[in-house]
């Protein structure tokens, strides 16, 4: 599904996040992005929603490579990512409204885009129906990710990249929509790219977990977690021990 | 605005206007009651034309400022290269008062009407476009980039996102120069015109010496300034529904 080849990516004037960095994600796969504040983890998010383009190298998604955000791929944002000026139903409308717009030329909309208003359908499997007609001002951070997950499933991705998604969100919230998410994956079939500085959520949904270090990053570092997403995940042996890991791992690269 | 407050504040002010003539006691002062029976009558007698002229012109100038400085203000919000050339371009005009531009104005345009709509126009504009583009630099890019992984281009974001993001601003900008275009409307309409509030007033106090008629026209000149406030009012809470909710 993701294939990254010989990545170099660079701000002006600053040292590579990146440098030959090779990387692939299958279809329908969960990863997630982990590592330290700086480290460029944000930076290959947007690199693969197409936001950034490599200085060098080359990523491609379902075969094609990619220069501009690909309409196929989803971004939810920890922040900002919602119109405060537009109600939650307003908001879950505004992908399939931005087609609308443009029509289906495939390069903003897919070759193929057909619209359909499965709006309702959105806000009831992510239960915002009651607060359809509310502003963002009205609403709980919880209610507002689910907000953002609504309107980017509502335009049938098949890639998911979410940025820090669930870290302002109280515990329980943030374990709720943790599940919900991993349970629309596999419902959708969607691959799903999520960064994370906290090690427990990359432990729950990543079945894959990258860890980056501090730059340049050179060398995928990857931790292999079959069992992400499977119910009990959270209190078995193995998500202990690789909370654990990932936490040694990140000690020891800051030391 | 609490609609009962404005209606204390108006009484209030009466009161005071009412003390004010029993003091001074003189011509040029007449009590509030003289000047409302007045007014009423000149409605009749031609102000209610002249009101409607100048309602013409102001509106007139508002509208224009709106339609050309809105999307202007958004272009170069919207666009580093455009900030850069032509903000400080902007920046440099925005503090000349423009008010001294009124014996030019009518040189250039004439008599007529477009250079009293101009002076309205030249004045709004600058206060629209400069509060509109700082609107639009001041949107999140996280928003922007939210809406680009949507497919959103540029037309799509100026659209969804400068467009109602700067709603507010612009409404702002045409509130706080209300009172600004009423002036310059009074003084653009002293030249060169037998109609207008500004004509009215001047005619009925320094050519008849009609005090009563005089303040009737500073009357209809309050309440027009008052009208387009609370129409600015009534369209943000139309418009910007989100503001106002808690």
């Amino acid at each position: 599904m993701i294939k990254i080849n010989s990545l170099t990516f660079n701000y002006q004037n600053n040292v590579p996040l990146f440098s030959g960095f090779d990387f692939n994600i299958s279809r329908g796969e969960t990863c997630a992005i982990l590592g330290p504040s700086g480290c460029g983890k944000t930076t290959l998010l947007y690199l693969l929603a197409g936001l950034r383009q490599p200085t060098s190298g080359q990523i491609s998604i379902g075969g094609q490579l990619l220069t501009r955000p690909r309409p196929q791929t989803g971004l939810i944002l920890q922040d900002y990512g919602l119109l405060p000026w537009s109600t939650v139903y307003e908001n879950v409308e505004l992908g399939i409204r931005v087609r609308d717009f443009y029509g289906p030329d495939g390069k903003h909309a897919p070759d193929n885009f057909q619209s359909k208003n499965n709006i309702s359908v959105w806000l009831e499997r992510l239960g915002l129906s009651e607060v359809a007609d509310k502003f963002l001002s009205q609403i709980s951070g919880g209610q507002r990710q689910r907000t953002a997950i609504a309107r980017t499933l509502a335009l049938e991705p098949d890639l998911l990249l979410m940025d820090e998604p669930f870290s302002s969100l109280d515990a329980i919230t943030r374990e709720d929509l943790q599940n919900l998410t991993l349970s629309l994956c596999v419902e959708n079939n969607l691959t799903l790219v999520i960064v994370t500085h906290a090690i427990e959520e990359a432990a729950a949904l990543g079945k894959k977990v990258l860890l980056l270090n501090q730059a340049p990053n050179k060398n995928a570092h990857i931790f292999d977690n079959p069992n992400a997403g499977q119910k009990n995940h959270r209190s078995s042996q193995a998500f202990h021990e690789l909370c654990d890991l990932l936490w040694k791992e990140m000690q020891h690269e800051s030391a | 605005m609490n609609r009962r407050d404005v209606l204390f504040a108006t009484l209030g002010l009466i009161l005071i206007w009412q003390i004010t003539a029993l003091i001074v006691h003189r011509p040029i002062l007449p009590a509030p009651w003289e000047v409302f029976v007045v007014f009423f009558k000149e409605l009749g007698n031609g102000l209610l034309i002249h009101f409607g002229v100048s309602l013409w012109r102001v509106s007139a100038g508002m509208a224009l400022s709106v339609l050309v400085a809105a999307p202007a203000g958004l272009a170069i919000g919207g666009s580093k290269t455009m900030d850069r050339f032509l903000s400080p371009i902007i920046y440099l005009l925005y503090p000349i008062p423009k008010v001294v531009f009124v014996p030019v104005v009518l040189l250039f345009l004439g008599i007529g009407d477009t250079a009293k709509i101009t002076l309205i126009f030249l004045i709004l504009f600058f206060q629209i476009i400069v509060l509109v583009r700082d609107q639009a630099v001041g949107i999140p890019p996280q928003l922007i980039q939210s809406l680009q992984s949507l497919g959103a281009g540029r037309r799509a974001l100026f659209r969804f996102v400068y467009l109602p993001a700067s709603l507010p601003a612009i409404l702002t900008a045409l509130r706080q120069s209300i009172g600004t275009a009423v002036a310059v409307l009074y003084i653009s309409e002293l030249f060169a015109t037998k109609y207008g509030l500004g004509y009215y007033i001047y005619y009925q106090g320094s050519t008849l010496f009609n005090y009563p008629a005089m303040y009737a026209g500073v009357v209809a000149m309050s309440l027009l300034g008052l009208g387009m406030y609370f129409g600015v009012d009534w369209l943000e809470r139309k418009w910007c529904r989100w503001k106002f909710v808690s």
